[in-house]
């Protein structure tokens, strides 16, 4: 056990650091649920790829660094230290990206990795359906075979980011015969096809942050078939899965939100009656950083050859509720100005900040499976308990 | 950056825990809790034997000279098994003590003071002002008293006990006066103080490793139980509520984990620059146990409730040791106190930084 940083590591955040600096944006950009601020991320995206620093992790031939887990942890902390811009194109890099990297063919590399790092495709994603939500293996959209295509049929719901997004994937049911987890296929389907329609769905901050689509018809070459026909559902919950995990939701973006109400606590604490403040911004702090730390364990351990275990099914349950505690804290500190969304008050964009994310924190309990979910997953898979 | 451990100290762990499994049984610890001083002789020397008492006794005065995080996860193994002997206190705290006061200033009575400790033949035990009882004080041999800024070293001999009954049987629990003097004073000054903020913080640190196994103990009796017991004709762990109330304590055991084990690795490099570190660990530890505690009760229903169900051995513990070497609003406010100074550094970039909470500063 050494937990200090080998001297190519500071020197990989210095680096970081100072790029960043060189080029994030002045002015915070719009929200990427709207047309404006979605371009706006889009050419953020060309920008770190110009520069190589869209995704360290992954190989040189798509665009990254090669770099280890560790790196990419450093990485995050000095992007979020920056305050630049969220990843429009997460459901890509983060989910998508490295799915592709052990799965997909070398033409399906070429044609999708590079067109993705280089923030020219942007990416949603197709998992739940009307009538499968946490029981996703209930999918019903169909993919029937047809030549060297599929046609497309159904409909997908809550895809983030599919109202701007460039190309959805999904899994599809290609055997109708097939019941549950069997028979299911993992598609690439461009949004712009024939007989795709989109429609916008408003979240909680009346945004259109995920959609519905809708597949009439729609007709998509077979190559566009991730994997095996048939083997969608072993992809989606490979060992890949779980890694995407990890990265899905960096420690220092949690680190920094508690940062900042930390900096709110200094400010207001003389004015502060509830006498639970107090204690809430200390776990908070300490929760932050517990998930880092975790999160460094992991990555070490992975580093040294080991596999992730059932044990990371406790991240998501763990950072979820960490960031509405944040929030919520954030909004008692505020008092009566926590609910307002606009106003000429000098410090209103703080508020707004604090508000939209009360706002977004909401979902972490919901999306990527809920935590009642991620608790019988715990249960049943780390505990041994019996699933019926 | 490297946060995994090593293949040795891993082995010297399972060493420990499966002596420990065959020798300290719920059986064993209830017939502790009958007899007169509630302390087995035998484990104690069998724990010598394995080593566990020469750990941290640096190899020139007959000891392994090893570090706290090659300990930390046999003291998780003690807090496991609910170990009553106080081997903790023994060799992982006094004994670092002793191994610290030796290297400021050697002398032949530490030196050979510190040969006895590892072999297990001599037993010494700290008495920190922050700990109002003792535990099995009265069975040592010598006693590290802290006064003020010094510390003494005390024949328990020359000490006056009295006994309290802990909630926890196993247990024996002292108040102690001794008088101090010019010979028996080991040290004094910054150095005294110096020794017992590291003290302090190892013996934080140990109780909250402890805590852990005992949850993950916790955790496991009742997954078990879970699976057996049945209601409505079918196992009472087939049941969300039940699922989830142990999924619960899962969760904050796994990330009380890695937050030991850091604190484990600040001790070792930089002990009185580790109040963060472990206060964060004593607090997490706590609160993991503490569910796990309460929630494995639950599930064990009204058998959870009785004298006879052995759930009650480990919950108790963890009831004592929660409050031991500070309780949580002690270790919430030394890190309250640094998050309220100006200069303190924030943010990701300083997750492995050791923090001095006195000095407000903060050393890569």
């Amino acid at each position: 056990m050494e937990l200090i940083y080998t001297p190519q590591q500071q020197d990989f955040r210095m680096e970081v650091r100072d790029w960043l600096r060189e080029h994030v944006p002045a002015e915070k950009l719009p929200s990427f649920d709207t047309e404006e601020g979605f371009a706006a991320h889009r050419e953020w995206e060309k920008t770190l790829a110009s520069g190589n620093w869209g995704m360290v992790t992954w190989p040189k031939e798509y665009g990254g660094r090669g770099c280890g887990l560790i790196e990419w942890l450093i990485f995050e902390e000095e992007y979020y230290r920056a305050g630049a811009p969220l990843r429009v194109n997460q459901n890509g890099i983060f989910l998508l990206g490295p799915t592709l990297m052990e799965y997909g063919t070398p033409a399906q590399k070429e044609r999708f990795i590079s067109a993705m790092a280089a923030g020219d495709e942007m990416w949603a994603q197709g998992w739940s359906e009307p009538g499968a939500g946490s029981d996703m293996a209930a999918i019903r959209c169909r993919a029937d075979r047809d030549g060297d295509d599929y046609i497309i049929n159904g409909q997908k719901i809550w895809s983030t980011r599919a109202v701007f997004a460039d190309w959805v994937f999904g899994l599809f049911r290609s055997d109708p015969a097939s019941s549950r987890h069997h028979g299911l296929s993992f598609i690439l389907v461009p949004l712009n096809a024939p007989g795709v329609t989109v429609r916008p769905i408003p979240q909680l901050n009346g945004l259109p942050g995920f959609a519905e689509i809708f597949f009439d018809d729609v007709r998509v070459s077979a190559d566009n078939l991730l994997g095996g026909e048939g083997e969608g559902w072993n992809i989606a919950m490979s060992t890949a899965g779980f890694e995407r995990g990890l990265m899905l939701r960096s420690p220092a973006r949690f680190q920094q939100a508690s940062k900042r109400l930390v900096e709110l606590y200094r400010e207001k604490r003389n004015d502060i009656l509830d006498l639970s403040i107090e204690d809430a911004v200390v776990q908070c702090y300490m929760d932050a950083e517990a998930y880092a730390l975790s999160t460094y364990q992991t990555a070490s351990r992975l580093e040294n050859g080991a596999k992730i275990g059932p044990e990371s099914s406790c991240n998501k349950i763990f950072w979820s509720e960490l960031d509405i505690k944040i929030h919520e804290t954030a909004m008692s500190l505020l008092g009566p100005h926590a609910e307002i969304e606009h106003s000429n008050a000098p410090d209103q964009a703080m508020i707004s900040a604090w508000l939209d994310g009360f706002l977004f924190a909401q979902s972490g309990p919901i999306y990527a499976g809920t935590n009642e979910i991620q608790r019988n997953i715990i249960a049943e898979r780390l505990l041994g308990l019996p699933r019926r | 950056m490297d946060f995994t451990f090593s293949e040795e100290q891993l082995f010297f762990q399972q060493t420990i825990a499966d002596f420990l499994k065959d020798n300290v049984t719920p059986e064993h610890i209830r017939q502790r809790w009958e007899s007169e001083d509630g302390f087995d002789q035998a484990t104690w020397q069998a724990m010598a034997e394995l080593g566990a008492t020469a750990t941290l006794v640096p190899e020139e005065n007959g000891g392994l000279g090893l570090r706290f995080d090659d300990v930390i996860k046999m003291i998780q193994s003690c807090g496991h098994a609910a170990l009553p002997e106080p081997i903790v206190e023994h060799s992982f705290i006094a004994a670092q003590m002793l191994a610290d006061i030796q290297q400021q200033a050697p002398s032949d009575q530490v030196a050979a003071l510190l040969e006895q400790v590892a072999s297990g033949e001599t037993k010494v035990l700290t008495a920190a002002m922050i700990n109002p009882y003792l535990n099995f004080a009265d069975k040592a041999d010598k006693l590290l008293v802290q006064f003020g800024d010094d510390v003494h070293l005390i024949d328990t001999a020359d000490v006056t006990f009295e006994s309290v009954v802990s909630v926890d049987r196993s247990r024996r629990l002292v108040s102690a006066q001794s008088r101090p003097n010019g010979k028996t004073c080991l040290t004094n000054g910054r150095l005294g103080s110096d020794l017992w903020q590291a003290t302090l913080n190892r013996g934080a640190l140990a109780n909250a490793a402890q805590l852990l196994g005992l949850a993950e103990a916790l955790v496991e009796q009742a997954v078990r139980y879970a699976c057996d017991r049945e209601q409505f004709g079918k196992p009472i762990g087939t049941n969300q509520a039940v699922k989830h109330l142990l999924a619960d304590c899962a969760v904050k055991i796994e990330f009380a984990k890695p937050v030991v084990y850091r604190a484990a690795y600040t001790v070792s490099v930089a002990p009185t620059r580790a109040d963060w570190a472990v206060s964060h660990a004593k607090v997490s530890a706590t609160q993991a146990a503490q569910l796990a505690a309460r929630h494995c009760i639950q599930v064990f229903g009204a058998m959870g409730y009785t004298w006879e169900c052995d759930v009650h051995i480990w919950a108790k513990r963890v009831w004592a040791l929660a409050n031991e070497w500070g309780d949580s609003g002690f270790h919430k406010n030394r890190i309250h106190e640094w998050l309220v100074q100006p200069k303190a550094l924030l943010g990701p970039e300083f997750t492995f930084g050791r923090r001095n909470i006195r000095d407000a500063e903060l050393i890569d």
